[in-house]
């Protein structure tokens, strides 16, 4: 019986350690400063806006960890003796491991901007963010206007959480549109509309000089590069993005990028430590991927794999088919295989977007094979498992049009778009694509 | 728009109060020969009540209602009390065919709808003269009020999509204190209802033209429950249809409950009453409709020709042939949150309040005990009614008919899908009855967990394990823990209101019918990592 450490209790490190269990009667301990227990970060903003309490976001019980035999251990840890197979907290108080796999997920992106660690400057990634917005920005009467810093997801959604008090919010955003180095223009200019529709004071093509305190610290107003405007507020949000959490791995013999660096094994340079989810740093590509992916389901998938390899199965990760999901205030998002923001050399797009511009999708395809490589489908659902197998056996465009029906994952009697789709197809391609019926006999054909 | 709101706010609450406050108002006496008429109709041997019921009545003062009623409830037992010494003396000395006589002497029924039955015909008072302006006053304020509440939020709530912002941080949803108030106003509400209705007997008064326009007789507690209830969900849907104005499933829902409540429990029974029919629910099916087959039941169908002996099987086929085919089709949710009006109020009215459910294994496992002992309580008292109906036995089985009939009808009927089920709405959430004790559900959840169709697709691997299914789940099924394993959910409980679909913010989860097979589909490794991972697990776990 071996003793498996992780550090982490994020989806990465819960569900290496639920797989571990499931295969193996190994000791496993859990470890985590920011939460007893684990929790759904992704779920943070619903607690802000009054959907849900914090106990909602846990998906497992609290009784689940000793009935499964995983320990749990509170407490953030400083250092790691890789040559005594040791892991030490701030406490100064220490564990000893066989197996070490860290896990320890992101932190908040600061560019050293003046005045950055003020009070009531943010990120919106830890429990500890969620407190201090509820303490900085519990009211409009509290926090009079704030200033979010980055375009991203985690930018929108803190929007929408602030506006869900009624809290005047001003959005810069570096880029000309928001989020357009992955969303093709149409799509952006769609959420910019949406945003502003959501009374959000949105500044594109805008950057952020400096964050002013007073006296005491907290913050009074920002200003903004090249045009020095000022902007009185109690809150910045700072939302440029994540970075790997591993400023405790730094001083060890673990050799470090970016994030902790792995190989396709989730292995590190030590033979007994691995590292998965938002701070593993792959240093082989992977396809098209990025080598280190902040994203909720890699780091489930890299816990799932891990498992094996350290239930004496020895397995790569080896991600499938790109996808992803968001929300955009009311728009949904997801998107199956890869949609550039740019289209490539070799690539053809087609879009379609409804006329009350909160809906559309945007499909990518080889040009000459008309192989499909992508589809972004906005304020409309997808079946999953359709477009993966539709990626997997390398379809054509024409077979996803004409199939769409059997991909549309909408709620029953929701409107259907899909020959209105497929018909623009036609007449922008000279094409003759027909529509086909749903069919339950396909959709459940195996892949 | 916030200031409309706040009038509306105190609107109905001006509404509320007067219609809480006619319980107190009016007052009651009865003429010596109304009395007789009565005494006459209800064909009394007992030689006492009249004594007592006249002393009972002969005074100078005005009586309040609670007086009218301790009197009308003495005068009872007084009457009682004498044949049960009789009884009791006959008994002692072995005189077994004195003893027989007396209980022809006795009166039956409870005390309460003596003294309501009394008070309906002794009752006098402004709400009784003036039931138009008290129904404006009562029923119009609060209609009113409720409407200037909820009609601005189509502009308040913004853009169509979901809103459920600050659920949890108002005191009226977030099991505070107005909840807990409210809770208590329920409770009380149906403690009256069911056992002291002669106490909200002025009520009846404010819908007696109503009732008489419809079924050509006074209104009796029920009605006054009816066209109460049918009047919530109305104002309840609307605010419903405004909530969720983006979600089209939810609006039909909405519609087709309504339509149920209102025309097939409402309207159509009452109908039926004025042309001297007996008055049925048909889509009211057995074994929520418990007393279905009750030997007065029976007796009313059998006695009532040809539409009789069609809703008797019309009653059977419900049950046996719609019920199972419908479910196994599209699952139970076409009755549950289509039809059925037990549902419709939990849809309009405890809507605010469906995220308090519990979600715990813990509860999972008290539902399943509790609603399925139900389901064999119903089945048990059925048989032994019918037992004896066909034999003329009082008991079967050792169990006496009457005693099970009773005990079912107050537990069950009263306490449990009642004073419980709505009642504790504000705190245990919307759909207590349905999940814990609807023997109608544990039926179709029966059907539904092993031969159906319908099933909550998850969408392969793009939970994030939000956790907004669960938590917006009335019937507290943790959809969550299998959405976050790519599993479908195939649940005995579910209802398929659809509102886990709704709050789903990455697209996760649809309520859909399909092929049996693949129906059920337990996964360790979700779709999206590598395929030959997948499958290695996948067929291992198998």
């Amino acid at each position: 019986m071996k003793h498996i450490v992780i550090i982490g209790n994020g989806i990465s490190g819960v569900t290496a350690a639920r797989h571990i269990r499931k295969n193996s009667k190994n000791q496993i301990t859990l470890v985590s400063g920011e939460a007893p227990y684990f929790f759904s970060r992704t779920a943070l903003m619903y607690v802000y806006m009054g959907h849900m309490e914090f106990k909602h976001t846990q998906p497992y019980e609290n009784w689940f960890w000793a009935k499964n035999k995983i320990d749990l251990k509170q407490g953030f840890v400083n250092r790691i003796d890789t040559d005594n197979n040791c892991i030490f907290f701030e406490d100064n108080t220490s564990i000893s491991y066989d197996q070490l796999v860290i896990a320890s997920g992101s932190k908040t992106n600061k560019f050293g901007w003046p005045g950055q660690d003020s009070k009531g400057v943010m990120g919106l990634y830890h429990k500890q963010d969620l407190e201090q917005l509820e303490q900085f920005a519990p009211n409009n009467q509290v926090c009079k206007r704030a200033v979010i810093v980055g375009g991203g997801l985690i930018g929108i959604e803190l929007a929408e959480m602030l506006r869900s008090r009624n809290i005047p919010v001003t959005f810069l955003v570096r880029e000309k549109s928001f989020w357009n180095d992955v969303l093709p223009d149409q799509e952006s200019e769609m959420i910019n509309r949406h945003i502003r529709e959501h009374h959000v004071d949105l500044r594109l093509s805008t950057q952020l000089r400096e964050i002013k305190a007073n006296a005491s610290g907290q913050v009074t107003s920002v200003i903004i590069e090249k045009t020095g405007e000022e902007i009185f507020c109690d809150v910045v949000g700072l939302t440029a993005g994540v970075s790997p959490n591993i400023d405790f791995v730094k001083d060890s013999n673990i050799v470090t990028g970016r994030g902790i660096k792995v190989n396709r094994f989730l292995e590190t340079n030590i033979s007994n430590i691995y590292a998965i989810g938002d701070c593993a740093e792959q240093q082989e590509p992977m396809g098209e991927r990025k080598a280190i992916e902040a994203v909720w389901y890699t780091g489930r998938m890299m816990g799932e794999t891990l498992a094996q390899t350290i239930c004496k199965h020895r397995t790569a990760y080896h991600p499938g088919h790109w996808f992803n999901s968001a929300k955009f205030f009311d728009i949904e998002y997801q998107t199956y295989g890869w949609v550039w923001a740019k289209p490539k050399e070799n690539e053809a797009r087609f879009y379609w977007g409804h006329k009350n511009g909160k809906m559309c999708i945007h499909l990518n395809y080889d040009k000459n094979t008309h192989q499909f490589i992508g589809i972004n489908n906005f304020g409309m659902r997808m079946r999953h498992a359709f477009f993966d197998k539709v990626l997997t056996k390398k379809k054509s465009v024409s077979y996803v049009l004409a199939h769409l029906s059997d991909a549309n994952f909408d709620p029953e009697f929701y409107k259907k778009y899909a020959s209105e789709i497929v018909s623009k197809f036609n007449q922008e391609n000279n094409t003759s694509i027909e529509l086909k019926k749903k069919s339950w006999k396909r959709i459940f054909s195996e892949a | 728009m916030k200031r409309i709101q706040n009038i509306g706010l105190v609107i109905f609450l001006i509404g509320l109060s007067l219609f809480t406050g006619t319980i107190f108002t009016g007052s009651f006496h009865l003429s010596p020969s109304a009395l007789d008429a009565f005494i006459m109709e209800k064909g009394y041997q007992n030689e006492i009540i009249k004594t007592e019921l006249t002393k009972a009545f002969v005074t100078a003062d005005p009586l309040t209602i609670f007086e009218f009623s301790d009197r009308v409830r003495h005068a009872y037992e007084v009457a009682n009390n004498h044949y049960d010494l009789l009884i009791a003396q006959y008994d002692a000395e072995k005189n077994w065919d004195k003893k027989g006589e007396q209980y022809q002497y006795k009166i039956y029924g409870k005390p309460h709808t003596l003294s309501f039955d009394l008070a309906k015909i002794a009752g006098k008072g402004y709400v009784k003269a003036h039931a138009g302006l008290m129904w404006m006053l009562t029923f119009g304020l609060g209609i009113l009020g409720s409407l200037l509440f909820i009609l601005p939020n189509l502009i308040l709530l913004g853009k169509a999509g979901i809103k459920n912002d600050g659920i949890y941080l108002k005191a009226s949803t977030n099991r505070g204190w107005i909840a807990w108030l409210v809770l208590i106003y329920l409770v009380s509400f149906y403690l009256l209802l069911y056992f002291m209705p002669d106490y909200v007997v002025n009520w009846t008064f404010i819908v007696d033209p109503i009732s008489l326009f419809l079924n050509g007789g006074p209104a009796s507690q029920w009605f006054v429950y009816g066209f109460l209830y049918c009047t919530i969900m109305v104002v309840m849907a609307l605010r419903m249809y405004i909530k969720y104005r983006g979600n089209k499933y939810q609006v039909m829902r909405t519609t087709s409950v309504l339509f149920f409540q209102i025309v097939f429990a409402f309207l159509i029974p009452e109908i039926m009453t004025s042309l001297n029919m007996p008055g049925y629910d048909f889509k009211n099916a057995f074994p929520l409709d418990y007393d279905f087959f009750f030997d007065w039941n029976l007796d009313d169908l059998r006695n009532s020709g040809s539409i009789g002996l069609f809703i008797l099987i019309w009653g059977i086929v419900l049950t046996l042939v719609m019920v199972p085919v419908m479910v196994y089709f599209f699952g139970k949710r076409w009755y549950c949150s289509w039809v059925c009006g037990c549902g419709g109020l939990a849809e309009t009215l405890g809507d605010p309040y469906r995220q308090h459910s519990d979600k715990s294994l813990h509860a999972w496992k008290l539902e399943r005990w509790l609603i399925h002992a139900v389901l064999v309580f119903s089945l048990v008292m059925t048989l032994v009614t019918l037992y004896c109906y066909f034999t003329g036995s009082p008991s079967f089985l050792g169990i006496h008919s009457q005693w099970i009939k009773d005990s079912y009808s107050f537990l069950i009927g009263a306490w449990f899908a009642g004073v419980i089920g709505t009642g504790f709405y504000p705190i245990f959430g919307n759909r207590v009855w349905c999940r814990f004790g609807c023997p109608l559900a544990a039926y179709m959840g029966i059907v539904q967990r092993f031969k159906s169709r319908f099933r909550i697709t998850t969408n392969g691997g793009q939970c994030i394990s939000c956790g907004n299914c669960s938590t917006y789940c009335e019937q507290g099924i943790d959809v969550r823990a299998y959405a976050q394993k790519g599993e479908n959910i195939v649940r005995s409980s579910c209802v398929g209101c659809g509102i886990c679909s709704a709050v789903c913010p990455r697209g996760v989860l649809k309520l859909e019918s399909g092929p049996e097979k693949g129906r059920i589909n337990p996964t360790d490794i979700l779709l999206g990592n590598n395929i030959d991972l997948i499958q290695l697990v996948n067929k291992r776990e198998k």
